[in-house]
């Protein structure tokens, strides 16, 4: 019963969508108030309409009501609640179910907390949004219902994927999915703004909070995925230019570069055209995202035959919107004026400089990830484009990006003098130089240009903390009033710091533990003892157990350090009852160095077993790195010249003012 | 197969069976230190051909195998890392290799980078060159108090 009612909410969002697509536009048009007025009841309507069939379809996961088709497909009675929890959006038709209830609480948050916008402009924006939720909501219903039964029902599901019930992974979707559908709101303020034909540094500050927060959950989004994909598959890897990742990878670079082109828009009015074609490609790649990974065209040519329906179907409505939001986009980009002139070596200079590099990355990692396959198509040639092939051209336009990073925010708007920026930087090249001289004389190995990259993170982590000692003039005022400056600094002053401050540790960990990996595979008989990165590691013995739903066999290594003992690592291996399946858990014991990370393999025909033992520098700098991005995005985000609605506070800054 | 990733949660149905991580086993190592060094760099170049997008030195697939010992038989009778993979490529076809070669078919894919970036830069100097004219959708008076309203928070 509850499992109708589920079905019925989520038809009857779909209807509500359609109001929600057609009053509101038409009224803007008319200038018919009452009509334009339905869209904010709609969108929180269809909100709660979304929650409640996404909470009936959670309440069947939790009963094990395999009564239900997809419950039955995904699902397990012995599963432990968590997974069964996040096995609503483990699969196909919840995660798209998830999608829609993202979509349409975004477009409820804008209903609720746009109050203040122009009424014609929320009213377009919010259809526009609405437009979006009926193409999935058809596409859900019609091809991917998760409320269909199954009768009669199986005495018990098929389970959950195990290398899939982890934690780190049962929210990596909603965070990336939170991602994904945020950047909706850019795209339909685009949309709104093409549709009333002008478009003003208001519609930049409007659009900038729902980006930044859209792009911080993509941030910690991707960032999950990796971490679940180093301690999970067994090898020490976080990333593999894989399809699925390049997916979630080119939205996040397009709306890297969409926030900062909101940035000039906001205080210099200039970049609006530009910005506004970036947050329509930035949503497009969402939906590009979406349908590379729910189509399986790029995985398998397979899996998109078996179910040609979802692939065509997810096909038509990228066509749809990104077709149709561009061909928009060139009819009406015309008559939107620019203003805001600009000197090349001035802050909108470098941000210029910031969109063209990562919009290029951005267009390097789609053809790198579309080629094969078109290829293919067109002239039946083969190819496989995989990690070689990313590294050595993506990682090459990172460079002068991070070398522009520290400098960009230092320069003045409309003309900057790049000399007196660069004499500001002495200190993170100082910085940078010491490091690089410092990582060659401890490590031999390694490529010769690992250490120049280290030097490179090194830099850009530096000068963020420059920029921010020379924002509260640190040792040219007094003390007490450098605090005082300090005190003052916007928070998305700190925001910007914090988030580059991560960039730089993110290229610091990556760099080290791409080049400075230290890797012993060997076969190890209980009582041996292996030496790695300054650790003994001593293989203690064998021990069987038991988890909630799996068998699971324990290698047991005592580490110690100099002779002192770190404790006992317990690398396994598992196999689940349902579906039974081989999993591999790393033991890793992390310290500010780096992980001794060890995998366990099969025995070997001698008694011993194969034994892989890594030992991964700096690795954790990799996700520390992101994680402050994401707080840095939040702090911008708190800033309260950026909330829009919220009523006043206390202690009001003055009126925000354009430029600086 | 292991290589899910990211969203693949929910494309677990093509991968369903994933994750016996163990691919380079002790016993296909080479004794030299610098020719084991040298196969396993060929290795990581070269694709695991039954599995996605996955060098045969990540892989765990017996194929992967097959292929990690034949890299390692060929560098053992004294080919050179670019004989390895030509020998490879001659047998399995081009699709083998994970960074395709510079050629016709891939021109394209090679040269994105470099024309995306040209393009931006003669679109971003033509725009900056091109003279700009005041806005002449001025706010109104009325939009400005509104706006300035909004931007300081205090609208009530």
């Amino acid at each position: 019963m509850i499992v109708e009612f589920g079905h019925f909410a989520l038809i009857l969002a779909l209807l509500v969508a359609v109001v929600q697509m057609v009053l509101p536009m038409a009224g803007a048009s008319l200038k018919d108030e009452r009509m334009m007025r339905v869209a904010e009841p709609a969108a929180v309507t269809q909100f709660i309409l979304l929650a409640i069939a996404f909470v009936a379809l959670m309440h069947a996961y939790v009963t094990s009501d395999f009564s239900v088709a997809n419950v039955a497909e995904n699902s397990h009675s012995t599963k432990p609640l968590l997974y069964k929890l996040a096995g609503v959006w483990g699969n196909h038709e919840g995660s798209m179910l998830l999608w829609v209830l993202i979509l349409a609480l975004f477009g409820a948050a804008v209903a609720l907390f746009g109050t203040n916008l122009p009424p014609t402009l929320r009213a377009r924006v919010l259809s526009v949004q609405a437009s979006i939720a009926v193409a999935f909501l058809l596409f859900s219903i019609l091809t991917s219902n998760p409320f269909l039964r199954l009768i009669p029902a199986p005495s018990d599901g098929r389970g959950l994927n195990p290398i899939l019930q982890d934690p780190a992974l049962a929210f990596h979707p909603p965070f990336l999915y939170t991602g994904y559908v945020g950047f909706s709101i850019a795209f339909s303020f685009a949309i709104a703004a093409l549709i009333e034909g002008r478009i003003d540094a208001a519609w930049a500050r409007w659009v900038r909070p729902w980006t930044l927060a859209a792009w911080m959950f993509l941030t910690i989004g991707i960032s999950m995925g990796s971490w679940w994909a180093y301690y999970e598959l067994g090898w020490g890897g976080w990333w593999f230019w894989d399809p699925v990742e390049n997916a979630s990878f080119m939205p996040w670079l397009a709306g890297t570069a969409l926030l900062h082109s909101a940035l000039v828009m906001e205080k210099r009015e200039a970049l609006k055209v530009w910005t506004v074609l970036l947050a329509i490609l930035t949503f497009s790649l969402s939906l590009m995202g979406t349908f590379i990974v729910r189509s399986g065209v790029l995985t398998s040519v397979h899996s998109f035959a078996v179910d040609p329906a979802r692939g065509v179907f997810i096909l038509a409505i990228l066509i749809l919107f990104t077709g149709g939001g561009l061909a928009l986009f060139a009819l009406r980009a015309s008559e939107m004026q620019s203003g805001g002139i600009f000197q090349p070596i001035s802050r909108e200079g470098s941000l210029v400089l910031n969109n063209l590099l990562l919009v290029t990355a951005t267009a390097t990692v789609l053809v790198g990830t579309l080629y094969p396959m078109a290829l293919e198509g067109l002239t039946g040639e083969k190819i496989s484009v995989g990690p070689p092939f990313f590294n050595s051209t993506f990682g090459p336009l990172m460079i002068p990006l991070l070398l522009a990073l520290p400098i960009g925010p230092m320069l003045a708007w409309k003309r900057g003098d790049l000399a007196a920026v660069m004499q500001r930087l002495a200190f993170a090249v100082l910085a940078a130089i010491v490091a690089i001289v410092a990582v060659y004389a401890v490590g031999h190995r390694g490529p010769w240009l690992a250490p120049f990259g280290i030097g490179l993170g090194v830099y850009v982590m530096a000068g963020a903390l420059a920029e921010w000692a020379n924002r509260i003039k640190l040792g040219q005022a007094s003390g007490s009033e450098s605090l005082r400056r300090a005190r003052n600094l916007p928070r998305s002053a700190y925001g910007t710091l914090l988030a580059h401050f991560g960039i730089g540790m993110l290229i610091v960990g990556i760099i080290a533990t791409s080049a400075y990996r230290e890797e012993h595979i060997l076969v190890m008989k209980p009582g041996q003892t292996l030496s790695v990165a300054g650790y003994d590691v001593t293989f203690a013995g064998f021990e069987s157990g038991r988890g909630p739903n799996y068998r699971e066999d324990f290698a047991d290594f005592d580490v110690t350090r100099a002779g002192t003992s770190i404790g006992r690592l317990r690398p396994s291996k598992r196999l689940y009852d349902a579906p039974p399946q081989p999993t591999t858990e790393a033991g890793i014991h992390a310290s500010w160095r780096g992980d001794l990370y060890l995998v366990i393999g099969d025995s070997q025909p001698d008694g011993g077993y194969a034994v892989r033992a890594y030992f991964n520098p700096l690795v954790r700098f990799i996700w520390l790195g992101t994680l402050i991005m994401f707080f840095g995005g939040g702090i911008s985000l708190s800033d309260r010249r950026l909330r829009i609605g919220v009523p006043a506070g206390r202690a009001r800054r003055t009126i925000a003012v354009p430029a600086e | 197969m292991r290589r899910m990733f990211s969203m693949a949660v929910f494309a677990l149905a093509i991968f369903a069976n994933a994750a016996v991580v163990f691919a380079v086993q002790p016993g296909e190592m080479l004794s030299d230190p610098a020719l084991e060094k040298r196969a396993r760099t060929i290795s990581s170049e070269l694709r695991c051909l039954v599995c996605q997008n996955e060098s045969i030195d990540d892989s765990d697939a017996p194929l992967a195998g097959d292929l990690r010992r034949l890299v390692r038989e060929r560098l053992v009778a004294q080919d050179s890392d670019s004989q390895v993979i030509d020998y490879v490529v001659a047998r399995y076809g081009e699709f083998v290799l994970l960074r395709p070669r510079f050629q016709l078919s891939t021109l394209l894919l090679w040269l994105t980078p470099v024309l995306v970036f040209i393009a931006g830069l003669t679109l971003a100097a033509r725009a900056a060159a091109k003279p700009k004219t005041a806005p002449s959708t001025a706010l109104s008076d009325d939009e400005k108090t509104k706006l300035s309203e909004i931007l300081s928070g205090d609208h009530s």
